[in-house]
């Protein structure tokens, strides 16, 4: 009892880091790259888009699909280590 | 055949479709009528879930607003989207395995609390109320547009359509519906963009065709900063707006999308966890393919408005700027006498306006495409907006069958709540008529701010709810109250009290009303920490629900009591 209630701690601090990391990142590519940075990114280009500029209309929503995908890859993973997956 | 006959068979064909997948997948229960049985497939519920969330809005104006706006427009883009991961990865997988019916159900089990439920049901009516009322508008404007009836008319449709599917179906009807209209709607949206993409540019992608090159080798992005800064208007890839105002309306809107219950509540309809957090990685992708065609599209217009109109001969104007003249969206007017179209920032010497909404709604016409496609953008706008107001309506039923009459009556049986539910749905459907067809003035207005509402009451409390196990109930009793008054206030005052005042030298901090509801998150969050510092912590029974909540395994479907 006591060890499964250490598991699941571990669980949680495990899926705890997957999430701040994805966050983190969320927050870099919308308000850091589209927002904060927006200005000095617009310096380099990307085709035709200035950088700053198309993180901000494309780029951002283009890495917030991308981030749910691994999120779902990892926890399905994450959560099959620890034996809570659903059957 | 003419635009008309087209439109009428176009527009008749998708209400037919949407009336025979309601009548097929009618709810013959009350976990049918809320949930849709907990069945759902996850791709299924993606697409419900797109079309759910994109409006009327989104479908006709939200190019049109980037293309007046150029970068600032960007706050819609990633703020209308970025709320999905944090669906994904902070509320959805949990919301799922706690497996109840509503927000105000999540509310008042984990915070152990009538009290804090009420509170819930409250913010729940409110913001659904408000912004279901700014999309019945936008049915009567789509049916008036495209159908040349009067607006009123056109609300009154659209109620019998939405009263038709909604309180037969419940949420089981209205999730297939949705999937139907997604298709519409993405389909209608696509391809014209995708036309006058290859006629600008020659890239298939409107995506690709936003970067690429027009005539002359030269981008398109480029050149229209060069052309709007020529006319004196602001460059269109620069901002205009504060940097502080852009962060916060772009959090307001990003938090408000993970805390509106008509989103949240489309999770409970899959079988499994995995399944709610896979479901917000498609109901995404569908969202973003819409999403990221709108900036192309904004510059398509623009570009081919200036190119087309401005500084050209009064009498030598192409076809469609005078059909859309009938309308009013767009106006002419040679001010000076001079037989050019002027069109400068100072609205004293400019003699061009463009409506936002012309952007999308005259796309094909200025792409010269067949009649056919304007009836498919014309049934595209309506399953938009039909989709959008089903899906808020069957949230204030639920808030009413479920939250107030079974929280208070817990012994009536399931056949009387759904009849309650489906009474509140129509109740519902003539109430959001009633503002359709006599708009309070600020109804507009409103609707932008359900989401700063929703930021600043819901989120807080459920992220804590998951992500804290000392949040009690004074804590999020306070926080909600907190972070609704404060948000409240300011828009009111802002808005109602004082609109001369509305400009960036008396706002706090410079972030205008339709940010503000990033502060009032942050309050919200703040008064909900420091009043639990003082009072005694939550039940074990609360503790070890908790601790369930986090684990997938188990979730099992969406059950009653």
């Amino acid at each position: 009892m006591e060890d499964k209630k250490q598991r699941m701690k571990a669980y949680w601090r495990r899926n705890i880091k997957i999430v701040l990391t994805l966050v983190a990142i969320w927050f870099i590519v919308s308000f850091g790259f589209g927002i904060l940075l927006v200005e000095p990114l617009n310096a380099f280009r990307l085709g035709g888009f200035k950088l700053g500029f198309w993180f901000a209309q494309q780029g951002s929503i283009f890495s917030f699909v991308i981030l749910i995908f691994i999120y779902v890859y990892k926890m399905n993973r994450l959560d099959e280590e620890f034996d809570v997956n659903e059957k | 055949m003419d635009i008309l006959t087209w439109t009428y068979i176009l527009v008749g064909l998708s209400f037919a479709l949407y009336i025979g997948i309601a009548i097929y997948t009618r709810a013959s229960s009350t976990k049918e009528f809320y949930t849709a049985g907990g069945g759902v497939s996850p791709l299924a519920n993606g697409m419900a879930t797109a079309a759910d969330w994109m409006s009327a809005a989104s479908f006709i104006s939200m190019a049109g607003i980037i293309a007046f706006s150029g970068y600032d427009g960007s706050v819609y883009l990633m703020g209308w989207t970025g709320g999905y991961v944090l669906l994904a990865l902070l509320l959805a997988p949990y919301l799922r395995k706690f497996g109840k019916f509503t927000v105000p159900d999540f509310v008042g089990d984990r915070y152990y609390s009538n009290q804090a439920k009420v509170v819930a049901v409250f913010c729940a009516l409110f913001i659904s109320f408000t912004y279901v009322a700014g999309q019945m508008r936008g049915v009567g404007i789509v049916f008036s547009r495209y159908l040349e009836v009067d607006i009123n008319t056109g609300v009154i449709i659209g109620m019998a359509i939405v009263f038709f599917y909604a309180v037969l179906g419940g949420m089981k009807g209205i999730t297939y519906t949705q999937v139907a209209q997604y298709c519409v709607l993405i389909f209608a949206f696509m391809v014209p963009a995708i036309f006058v993409s290859i006629q600008l540019t020659g890239n298939f992608l409107p995506q690709l065709g936003l970067g690429g090159t027009v005539e002359g080798g030269e981008y398109l992005l480029d050149k229209l900063d060069g052309v709007l800064g020529d006319l004196g208007f602001a460059e269109y890839t620069s901002g205009r707006k504060p940097m502080i105002d852009i962060f916060a309306i772009t959090l307001a809107l990003m938090v408000g999308t993970a805390g509106l219950p008509h989103v949240i509540v489309r999770f409970f309809t899959v079988p499994r966890v995995k399944d709610a957090r896979l479901s917000a990685g498609y109901a995404l992708v569908f969202i973003a393919i819409l999403y990221t065609t709108a900036p192309a599209v904004a510059a398509f217009g623009i570009y081919n408005a200036i190119d087309t109109v401005a500084g050209k001969s009064v009498d030598q104007l192409p076809q469609w700027v005078s059909n859309w003249q009938q309308t009013n969206l767009i106006a002419v007017d040679d001010k000076n006498a001079n037989g050019v179209v002027d069109y400068t920032p100072n609205p004293e010497t400019n003699e061009l306006n463009i409506d936002k909404d012309i952007m999308v709604l005259a796309a094909p016409e200025i792409a010269k495409l067949p009649n056919w496609v304007v009836g498919l953008v014309a049934a595209g706008g309506m399953a938009a907006a039909l989709s959008t107001a089903a899906g808020l309506l069957l949230v204030i039923s639920t808030s009413v069958s479920r939250d107030l009459f079974r929280t208070f009556v817990p012994s009536m049986t399931e056949k009387t709540e759904l009849i309650i539910a489906r009474v509140s749905a129509a109740g519902a459907v003539l109430v959001a008529g009633y503002f359709g067809v006599n708009p309070p003035g600020f109804v507009a207005e409103v609707v932008a701010f359900a989401f700063g509402l929703a930021a600043a009451s819901f989120f807080p409390v459920i992220i804590m709810g998951i992500f804290s196990t000392r949040m009690n109930k004074e804590g999020a009793i306070a926080g909600m109250i907190a972070g609704l008054t404060i948000t409240l206030g300011y828009i009111i005052y802002f808005k109602f009290i004082h609109p001369e005042s509305n400009s960036s030298e008396h706002w706090w901090f410079g972030i205008s009303p339709e940010g503000f509801g990033s502060v009032g998150m942050a309050v919200n969050f703040v008064s909900c920490f420091i009043v639990s510092k003082f009072t005694p912590p939550p039940p074990q029974k609360v503790q070890d629900m908790i601790q369930e909540i986090r684990i997938p395994r188990g979730a099992g479907s969406a059950h009653d009591h």
